[in-house]
Formats: structure tokens, C-alpha cells, sequence
């Protein structure tokens, strides 16, 4: 009997390289994945950045003169429009993987996302105030 | 009563006579507050009594009716027909092989669920006579929300993982996993880890979020993975940095 059941299923095959293409949400997983290239590049970029300043000081001010032309700010828009989506993509899905009960209860998401957000904002100020912004 | 015709594309595929699945249009008559479910019957009890498909409760408890509605899983007894425009298609839940018409082969849920030992394993086995397990409101809640899964496999149909790598344990099993290892009274989790912890189990999962956007009962799946992820990366670097600290 359960040979006759089973006797020919048809199994649906999913596309190798076209799977995403499928569905919206599907594209958006895609997209917050491509991030990491751009977040990759960037790491690189200053990796470029050390290696210019350890050849002294004339390779220096040519590397900070090259990063005032066009390829480079239009290279840094990019590069921070992904790192954003990046970023706030992850912190968006925090509440899920660390849920924090207090109590009975567990802690509203927003909190969670909130917190991740503040301390995001406190660092930054930190690191412009060490870089002589204020 | 206001009745709306809708035109139905519905999935056929017969074993016995079939090379492949292909789509078969019903013009149905339908009234305002039907469900895809209850056009199916209706074709069914009216037009084509061949059509197969399964379905028991029609009121999003038992799970049996998960299906493809215009490429999306959903429970037919949830997807009210007025919320839809144009042609409806319905297929069998992706990801699983057809059986027939929009019955699909679900063995392999089955086997995986029971593979991650879903249930109670005591720490301390009591007597009857020494009485129940208790737990308080606080311990309840932790795992509440896993428990309100009802095996309706729509998170394995959403999962793009378990589409490309069948050997995935997959969102509903490894969420049942963990609603038990998150259970005050259990002992189990180290013979549920095995299963869990290893590269099929949880490490599949790429965090895509498609199952917690599709689940019926908002049990949140990736959310249970990510959890997994996390304390099984806590057991590889307990066991590996302090090893006095594992038994």
C-alpha cells in the first residue's frame, strides 16, 4: 500500500542561481547579503589608507589629495548607503535573536532596537570628537 | 448575500497518468466571506470531484491546509477569496514533492520533527505520587510563543534554504527543539544539541526571516534559530576555552 502511495511524486526543482528573483522578500535578503561586499571594500580601503601613511609623508598627502576628487566621493556615497542599510538591517532583527525577559515579561523590541541605536549614536559622537570635529 | 465569480488556476498533477503538474482553471461562484478553502470544496463537491487536497478543522488550528496561493504559503482556511483580484492560483506548498494535485509528501518534516525530540524530557523523573512539575508564569512565558505551532510546514515552503538544501532540518523542527530546551522542566538538550547543533541543523539557516513573515500562529521561527545560533556558539566556546565548566 505505501508503495502504491508514494509511487511517483513529482518533485518540484528550485532554481540554482535564479531563486531570489522569486520573491520581494527574497530580494531584500539578497540585498542586505550584497552589503557585506561593499563593508569588505571599504576594510580594504583603509587597509590602503595605513599602507600610504607608513610610506611617509609625501604619499600621504597624495593619497588625501586623491580623496577629494569625484571617483572618491561618489566611491564613499555608495559605500555609506550600504553600510547604513547594513547596519540598520541588523539592528532592526536584534529583538529577535536576544530577547530580554525582565520579570514576567520581555522587553518591548522597540527598547532593544532603541538601545542599539543610541549607543550607535554615542560612538559616532566619540569618534568625531577624537577625529577634531568639535 | 453578494456572490462574486472568481476564476481559479489550480495545480493538478495524477501520478498514474501525469508526466508533470500542470494548471487547471475552475470558474467559481463564491460568496463574500469564502476562504480558498471553501471554493476547493466547492469545485469539488460540484465540478471536480477528482481534485485532491488535505484539510480538516477550516479554522487555522490543525495545520492540514497549507498550500501556494498566488505564490505565497498560506493556510487555504485563512486566505479570505475577497482579498485577492484576477485569477487565483493555488499549488501544492513548494519545497515538498507532490503527491497529488495539491497533496504533497511531507515524510520528511515528519522525520526531522521527530528526529529533534520534541517533548518532555525530565530532569528528574518523579513518582505520579510526588505530583506535577511546576513551573511559574515567568518560566511559562519563555517558551510560550513555540509552543503555538501547529505543523502546518508554510515556514518550509517560505524557506529558500530547505528549497536548496533538503538535509536542513528546517524552521518548525529546530523552533520545537528549542521551545523545549527553553522549558524550566527539561533535561534534554544535549541530546536535542546533537541534532540541532550541527551543520543540517541550525547553521543552515542563512536568517533570509521568511518563515516568521509567513507562520499563521506568529510562533517566529528565525527568531528561535537565531537564539539556537547564539547558545550553541556559547557551548563551542565554553567547551574549548573552559572546559572544567562542561561535565
Amino acid at each position: 500500500m505505501e508503495d502504491q502511495m508514494s509511487s511517483k511524486p513529482y518533485i518540484r526543482e528550485v532554481p540554482r542561481y535564479s531563486w531570489f528573483l522569486r520573491q520581494p522578500r527574497y530580494m531584500r535578503y539578497m540585498l542586505r547579503e550584497v552589503t557585506c561586499i561593499f563593508i569588505g571594500a571599504y576594510a580594504v580601503f583603509l587597509l590602503v589608507a595605513l599602507r600610504r601613511l607608513s610610506e611617509g609623508r609625501e604619499a600621504w598627502e597624495s593619497f588625501v589629495q586623491m580623496l577629494t576628487g569625484p571617483a572618491s566621493l561618489v566611491f564613499h556615497l555608495i559605500v555609506l548607503a550600504f553600510a547604513l542599510y547594513h547596519t540598520t538591517s541588523w539592528f532592526n532583527v536584534t529583538p529577535k535573536a536576544m530577547p530580554i525577559q525582565a520579570g514576567e515579561d520581555f522587553v518591548p523590541g522597540a527598547v532593544i532596537v532603541g538601545a542599539h541605536y543610541a549607543v550607535w549614536l554615542a560612538v559616532s559622537v566619540v569618534l568625531l570628537f577624537l577625529a577634531g570635529v568639535f | 448575500m453578494s456572490r462574486r465569480q472568481i476564476e481559479l488556476e489550480v495545480l493538478r498533477y495524477n501520478p498514474e497518468t501525469d508526466t508533470e503538474p500542470h494548471f487547471q482553471r475552475y470558474s467559481v461562484s463564491c460568496e463574500d466571506e469564502w476562504v480558498v478553502l471553501d471554493a476547493l470544496n466547492h469545485i469539488k463537491e460540484t465540478i471536480d470531484p477528482t481534485l485532491s487536497y488535505r484539510w480538516s478543522c477550516h479554522m487555522a488550528v490543525c495545520g492540514s491546509c497549507g498550500m501556494m496561493v498566488n505564490g505565497e504559503p498560506k493556510l487555504s482556511c485563512k486566505a479570505f477569496l475577497r482579498n485577492y483580484e484576477g485569477v487565483i492560483r493555488v499549488e501544492p506548498l513548494a519545497h515538498f514533492p507532490i503527491q497529488r494535485d495539491l497533496v504533497t509528501v511531507i515524510d520528511d518534516f515528519v522525520t526531522k520533527l521527530r528526529q529533534v525530540k520534541p517533548y518532555l524530557i525530565p530532569k528528574q523523573e518523579k513518582t505520579l505520587a510526588a505530583g506535577e512539575y511546576l513551573q511559574t508564569p515567568a518560566e511559562l512565558k519563555k517558551y510560550k510563543q513555540y509552543t503555538l505551532c501547529i505543523n502546518c510546514m508554510l515556514c518550509y515552503a517560505a524557506c529558500p534554504e530547505y528549497g536548496l538544501v533538503p538535509k536542513f532540518i528546517g524552521p518548525a523542527a529546530i523552533s520545537l527543539a528549542h521551545r523545549y530546551n527553553q522549558d524550566s522542566r527539561d533535561g534534554g538538550r544535549e541530546a536535542r544539541q546533537q541534532e540541532i547543533a550541527k551543520n543540517e541543523g541550525v547553521w543552515e539557516c542563512s536568517f533570509v526571516g521568511a518563515c516568521s513573515e509567513v507562520c499563521p500562529e506568529h510562533v517566529d521561527p528565525a527568531g528561535a534559530l537565531q537564539q539556537v545560533k547564539i547558545q550553541s556558539t556559547v557551548d563551542w566556546y565554553q567547551e574549548h576555552l573552559m572546559p572544567w565548566k562542561t561535565k
